[in-house]
């Protein structure tokens, strides 16, 4: 679905499939979450429910030759770029079917071979990545005669722009022109902390002028204004145009872990209904049924089918095998023949 | 092959052979580059990559900022990507700032992925004392590495051994971190023309001997041979054994050696406590215990920051004659 940001307007088609991209994110996370709390799934989850958007908006824009570097927070991610949930079920119960065969779990889920570098469970550890990866597609068009270029797209939270880490990678980025989108899902929290107390800036795109590069703010709760956003951020990428930093204000609507929880106080259910109210996907489903592009029935029909391949991949998941012990040495190294 | 194999047609200093194993390891492979801080029209602080810019050009051998986390992040990027990257953390020292990108990133990629990932990454960087550059420009941090699964680690202490061991990396899958020694950059060595690489994980028997195994790395190597022939002279007969591959270890040599000297002496220059020497040294107990004829025992810095002032710096390294005497107490002759 590349190169769609020419036209500002979004065509039906990337309509349909913002909605379904983001209804596959929703159900993905409710199921996942639920499985956690009867402790099918083992470990912490950390849901991406409420920021469906964002993840949706980009990937729309991406092909299996563009990557992107996640966060601990990276389930939504992997879905909108074509995770399959078979595969992804099985990693969050550690099978021996699961994207990383079961060693890298929730915070670890990765499709190396669509683009998707990995979930992450340290903080802006995926910007720098995301800019070796972007080297690396600046390096082999140039080889390969392109004049387009993969694009890399590292995401990361508010919190993560306070790290070095996201400063190193940005101001590389934009001293060699790399094709680089980062994308800042600001959600107000870093963990259980307010922006406004780890923070001074309230918008974290003005730091992008101290890198050089563009930075825009985008509305995280509208898919179409990540779309376009990103879009054409993307196409400057691609052209050899540089980094851009899109900043999308987002919201979490569950807590930083699960879905109910660890029982800290930390904001308001005023606060969180006044966000609940902007759903992202509510929002888009009444537009695709004012504009007349599918049905309130074609709306229904996308979920329920999202849900069956849901059962069907929790069964699938469920019925895998474990890994085996006696392979928990594998894969520390790549082979050799020397060794 | 060993230094002694090495055909003796030509002799490099160790700088050069530094440069020539870089150059040589970007001509055979288009997707090589090389990144780091002064290392492109600079050639680093070090002299040690004169030339590479000229020769191979921005777009190869590339200046970074100074950003050695970023560093290290553009290396799993690219190389996870199809690249094999090549790059230089100055000073050793610096891998504190970017031990997340190494430790949690670089080492854990394939693992955590399932295999799914390759990470053709060789990480060069300067290690040592010697130079007076005090507690932040002058330590051995090797055992940081070589407790990190998913990482291998070479300390090259020749000419021969140096070109050879970045050529290795360079060809490696896997992400390998050849930590040079900045006080050898001036030492010569017979280093053959064409490209050749190191087995890894062999250690190399640097002398042979009968009543007593030293087993040395880094510029420590240097020191022990010394303290061979110190010994040498008061009738000890001494096997030096130089692991070159700190990870993977090559045990098997040690307790070979250790099995027919019935002593074992493990030094290094990095402190004692928690060094690779404690490890040496624990392996040697465990498979060679009932050929020992005393506890193994260590040479090796102090529990100090390196410090500064010469008089102080040189009391810190461990020196032959240090090494000849720790010798002769285990051995009952002191």
């Amino acid at each position: 679905m590349a190169n769609t940001s020419q036209a500002m307007e979004p065509s039906e088609e990337v309509l349909k499939d913002l909605h379904f991209r983001m209804v596959r994110i929703r159900h993905f996370e409710e199921e996942a979450g639920k499985l956690m709390e009867q402790g099918k799934s083992p470990g912490a989850l950390h849901l991406y429910i409420g920021e469906e958007a964002v993840a949706s908006g980009v990937m729309v824009h991406l092909s299996d030759n563009d990557q992107i570097t996640s966060t601990h927070r990276g389930h939504g991610h992997l879905v909108a770029k074509g995770g399959e949930f078979k595969r992804m079920y099985a990693e969050l119960f550690g099978r021996e079917t699961g994207y990383n065969k079961g060693r890298g779990g929730s915070m670890h889920i990765s499709n190396v071979d669509a683009g998707m570098l990995g979930a992450n469970g340290i903080v802006a550890a995926g910007p720098p990545i995301a800019v070796g990866a972007a080297f690396s597609n600046k390096y082999l068009a140039r080889i390969e005669g392109r004049d387009q270029m993969n694009v890399a797209v590292p995401f990361f939270g508010d919190g993560a722009t306070n790290e070095g880490a996201f400063h190193e990678a940005a101001n590389m980025a934009a001293v060699w022109k790399l094709p680089v989108v980062f994308v800042c899902e600001n959600n107000g929290f870093g963990e259980f902390t307010r922006q406004e107390d780890h923070q001074a800036i309230s918008d974290i795109a003005d730091r992008a002028a101290g890198y050089g590069m563009p930075g825009v703010i985008c509305d995280g709760m509208d898919a179409v204004a990540v779309w376009e956003a990103a879009g054409e951020a993307i196409e400057r990428a691609r052209n050899g145009e540089g980094p851009t930093l899109v900043e999308c204000k987002t919201y979490r609507f569950v807590d930083h872990v699960g879905l109910s929880g660890i029982g800290l106080h930390y904001r308001t259910d005023e606060e969180l209904e006044a966000w609940r109210a902007r759903d992202p996907i509510e929002q888009h489903e009444k537009r695709l049924i004012e504009l007349g592009v599918m049905t309130q029935d074609e709306v229904q029909a996308v979920h329920d089918a999202v849900m069956e391949d849901i059962a069907e991949s929790i069964e699938f998941a469920e019925n895998s095998p474990l890994p085996d012990p006696a392979d928990l040495l594998n894969d520390v190294y790549t082979p050799t023949a020397a060794s | 092959m060993t230094t002694a194999d090495a055909p003796a047609e030509r002799q490099l200093v160790y700088t050069l052979a530094i440069t020539e194993g870089v150059r040589q390891a970007l001509q055979e492979d288009p997707l090589a580059f090389m990144a780091g801080e002064d290392i492109g029209e600079a050639g680093s602080v070090f002299g040690i990559y004169r030339g590479l810019y000229d020769e191979f050009g921005p777009d190869r051998v590339l200046d970074t900022p100074i950003s050695e986390s970023g560093i290290i992040g553009l290396a799993v990027g690219a190389g996870a990507t199809g690249l094999k990257p090549i790059v230089d953390i100055m000073f050793m020292d610096f891998i504190g700032e970017c031990m997340d990108e190494i430790v949690n990133q670089l080492a854990k990629m394939r693992y955590m992925f399932g295999g799914k990932a390759t990470l053709p990454v060789t990480v060069l960087t300067m290690s040592g004392a010697g130079l007076n550059l005090a507690a932040q420009h002058s330590q051995s941090l090797e055992a940081w590495l070589c407790h990190t699964p998913g990482l291998k680690v070479v300390m090259p202490a020749t000419a021969y051994d140096v070109k050879g061991a970045i050529i290795t990396a360079a060809r490696e899958p896997n992400p390998v971190f050849v930590v040079m020694c900045k006080g050898l950059m001036a030492l010569p060595g017979d280093v053959p023309e064409e490209p050749y690489t190191l087995p890894i994980g062999k250690a190399k028997v640097v002398r042979e001997g009968e009543g007593l195994t030293i087993v040395a790395h880094g510029r420590m190597i240097h020191e022990a041979t010394k303290a061979a022939d110190l010994l040498e002279a008061d009738g000890v007969s001494v096997e030096v054994i130089d692991p070159l591959w700190l990870q993977p270890l090559d045990t098997e040599t040690i307790i070979n050696s250790v099995s027919k000297t019935h002593n074992a002496l493990v030094v290094h220059e990095a402190v004692r406590f928690g060094g690779i020497g404690a490890e040496i040294a624990a392996q040697i107990a465990e498979l060679s215990f009932d050929y020992l004829d005393a506890p193994v025992a260590r040479v090796a810095a102090p529990f100090s920051p390196v410090p500064f002032s010469p008089v102080l710096e040189q009391s810190y390294v461990p020196n032959a004659e240090r090494i000849a005497t720790e010798a002769k107490r285990i051995l009952g002759l002191g």
